[in-house]
């Protein structure tokens, strides 16, 4: 298949978040700010690129009928490399990423993109998927913290523009849903789906 | 007492799916009917309890006096994923009626995050095993309470004009962030 193609559709026509509507838990759960977000999907990403790789490269041998379980043990082991190399490196954004770190192995993206693309196409075509695939999440992950960053603490990346202590609500559980809500209605108009 | 605050705090003060966020996918995607998110609540609740008890035997009684802590996210994922394949093969064979009710969403509990989600806080928090069934049942209560409204809520959205570009996922969304918000009135209450 075209790589353009392949790029396009995982950041635009197909955006895992904003069109697909999977992997929904960290979108909702760590983009309290732009940073957290950036930095889940970009963990997600690596994920996503190095299960995508492996995948590919030993789909043949596979029995079809342990390939979902096969796949789970591949996807976890790289959340585990993520977990340990995260906690050693970089431990401020693991405590506030908490729980949605191991949670990437049931991040339905991840096993989706495995089953529905890297089973079924070359190596390279995969690794083209994963990769866009995961930018597009990265992608909405940064828009969605920086909107609640934004209206919730009036700052961008942890740089601070305005007095004052923002609209709570944004920062609270509510907001997440409200902003993904409206994001996505935004996101659907732009590629001209609406 | 103790198992008090642990129901009322898993139910409504940090519910599961609208204050912690686990398990958003089958909530997005099974609410449209509020008869198909009965049946989604009570497989979460069978696979949720049976989970939380069997990762925590595994996590106390292999991993920890191995000192192999860190295999925690690949063995529980693992036996996860097996024991949803066994309680679908019993279930079949002993109670027929229960596995029409519950069959066709056991299969996705496996990427059910809120089961994994429950499993890991169980430890984390470091409750002992009946705090932990008590966590999973109270979460699982929580979960449904939250579905099974939210349901309630679409099946009405389905009759009202919604302008265009918010039908689907974005009203659907907008209204979970205004359930949210109802729920953080109970915030405190433990």
């Amino acid at each position: 298949m075209n790589k353009i193609k392949i790029i396009t559709r995982g950041l635009i026509t197909d955006n895992p978040v904003f069109v697909l509507l999977l992997g929904l838990c960290p979108v909702l759960g760590v983009t309290t700010s732009a940073y957290n977000g950036f930095g889940m999907g970009v963990a997600t990403t690596f994920v996503l690129f190095m299960s995508n790789l492996v995948v590919s490269l030993i789909k043949n041998f596979i029995p079809n009928k342990v390939r979902i379980p096969s796949f789970i043990v591949i996807i976890a082991s790289f959340v585990t490399i993520v977990q340990l190399v995260m906690e050693a490196y970089l431990p401020d954004l693991f405590d506030a990423l908490g729980l949605f770190i191991p949670l990437i192995v049931v991040n339905c993206l991840v096993l989706g993109r495995s089953e529905a693309f890297a089973s079924k196409n070359d190596t390279f075509s995969a690794l083209t998927d994963g990769l866009a695939m995961g930018m597009g999440f990265t992608m909405a992950l940064t828009a969605l913290g920086g909107l609640r960053e934004i209206l919730g603490s009036y700052s961008i990346f942890g740089y601070s523009f305005l007095e004052g202590d923002g609209m709570l609500v944004f920062v609270l559980a509510p907001g997440a849903f409200i902003g993904l809500g409206y994001l996505t209605a935004i996101f659907l108009k732009i590629i001209g789906q609406r | 007492m103790e198992y008090i605050f642990i129901i009322i705090g898993a139910i409504f003060v940090n519910n599961i799916v609208l204050a912690q966020f686990l398990g958003i996918c089958p909530y997005i995607g099974v609410s449209g009917k509020v008869s198909t998110s009965v049946g989604m609540s009570g497989a979460v609740m069978f696979v949720m309890t049976l989970a939380t008890v069997v990762t925590y035997l595994i996590y106390n009684f292999i991993l920890i006096p191995l000192d192999i802590s860190y295999l925690q996210t690949i063995s529980y994922i693992l036996v996860i994923a097996s024991l949803v394949q066994m309680v679908e093969i019993i279930l079949k064979k002993i109670s027929p009626a229960l596995f029409q009710a519950l069959g066709i969403f056991l299969p996705l509990m496996t990427t059910n995050c809120a089961i994994l989600g429950v499993a890991i806080l169980t430890v984390q928090n470091e409750y002992n095993l009946l705090q932990g069934v008590v966590f999973a049942i109270a979460n699982a209560i929580g979960f449904g309470l939250a579905i099974i409204l939210f349901a309630g809520i679409r099946e009405q959205l389905d009759l009202v004009d919604v302008p265009k570009g918010m039908r689907g996922a974005p009203a659907a969304l907008v209204v979970a962030g205004i359930m949210a918000l109802a729920f953080m009135g109970f915030a405190g209450l433990v």
